[in-house]
């Protein structure tokens, strides 16, 4: 499943990133507890959390995480798609809460981590 | 090699400045993907606690080829129990910093899972000198 079909399964809009509507995504993890994002071992993962603030995409940074996905709508401000364009990091808002995010995800076959 | 990034203690929306900057640096000498990970995610954790609980702190960064070594010395308040500290789950961080994405207790001992050495030592009343080692395998990914 690739970064375009998550974005019309949830509805969502990409706030970042268009040239890479076509990454393959194969994992994901769901924590707004950045701590918990950076003991993971596995990069190139997709990251769904509640918490949109510069250091939710620091952590990506720091983690070779590729893609984001915000939920409920949360504002993500200019500081953080810089930071994301910097690392070809997507960043993807989306209505749902993290919660049917993650459960839209692993129902369409997206593996987690644990 | 050797760099140096001062860190403002509070300063949330600069916190990772030093890593970032790292980062790209190992990246442009080669280092292997997982190596360069391992470095960044320990400075990033150590800069986070910088900005977290210090007034203001200092990164070294010192690249070698056989190693990288990063002291972390800030001016703050101190850490009175080292073990304890050390400890996953044992946090002193207020709200604020738990409205970051930080503040679990898990920093330190992130920090230490991913440095082949670390050091700790601290006055409380007047700061934290944290020493991380990584060696560079030639051998790794």
């Amino acid at each position: 499943m690739n970064v375009g079909d998550i974005i019309k399964m949830l509805d969502a809009s990409i706030v970042t990133g268009n040239d890479h509507i076509l990454r393959e995504v194969e994992y994901a993890f769901a924590s707004d507890l950045m701590s918990d994002v950076l003991t993971l071992e596995r990069d190139r993962i997709l990251l769904i959390t509640g918490l949109s603030n510069l250091q939710a995409v620091r952590t990506a940074e720091m983690s070779d995480i590729n893609t984001i996905i915000v939920g409920r709508n949360k504002t993500i401000s200019e500081d953080m798609i810089k930071v994301a364009d910097e690392n070809d990091i997507v960043m993807i808002q989306s209505a749902y809460s993290v919660f049917h995010i993650a459960g839209e995800l692993f129902r369409a076959g997206i593996k987690p981590i644990y | 090699m050797h760099l140096k990034y001062k860190i403002a203690g509070g300063d949330f929306s600069n916190a990772g400045n030093a890593a970032s900057s790292v980062k790209k640096i190992l990246k442009q000498l080669n280092i292997a993907p997982l190596t360069a990970k391992r470095i960044v995610v320990a400075l990033y954790e150590g800069e986070v606690n910088i900005v977290a609980h210090a007034w203001s702190g200092i990164i070294n960064v010192t690249i070698d080829s056989e190693r990288i070594a990063i002291v972390l010395d800030d001016a703050g308040p101190g850490i009175s129990d080292i073990e304890q500290a050390m400890q996953e789950g044992f946090s002193t961080a207020g709200p604020r910093v738990r409205e970051m994405g930080f503040g679990a207790g898990m920093g330190l001992p992130n920090m230490k899972k991913n440095t082949d050495s670390m050091t700790i030592s601290s006055v409380p009343g007047r700061g934290t000198k944290v020493e991380l080692v990584n060696y560079l395998d030639k051998n790794a990914y």
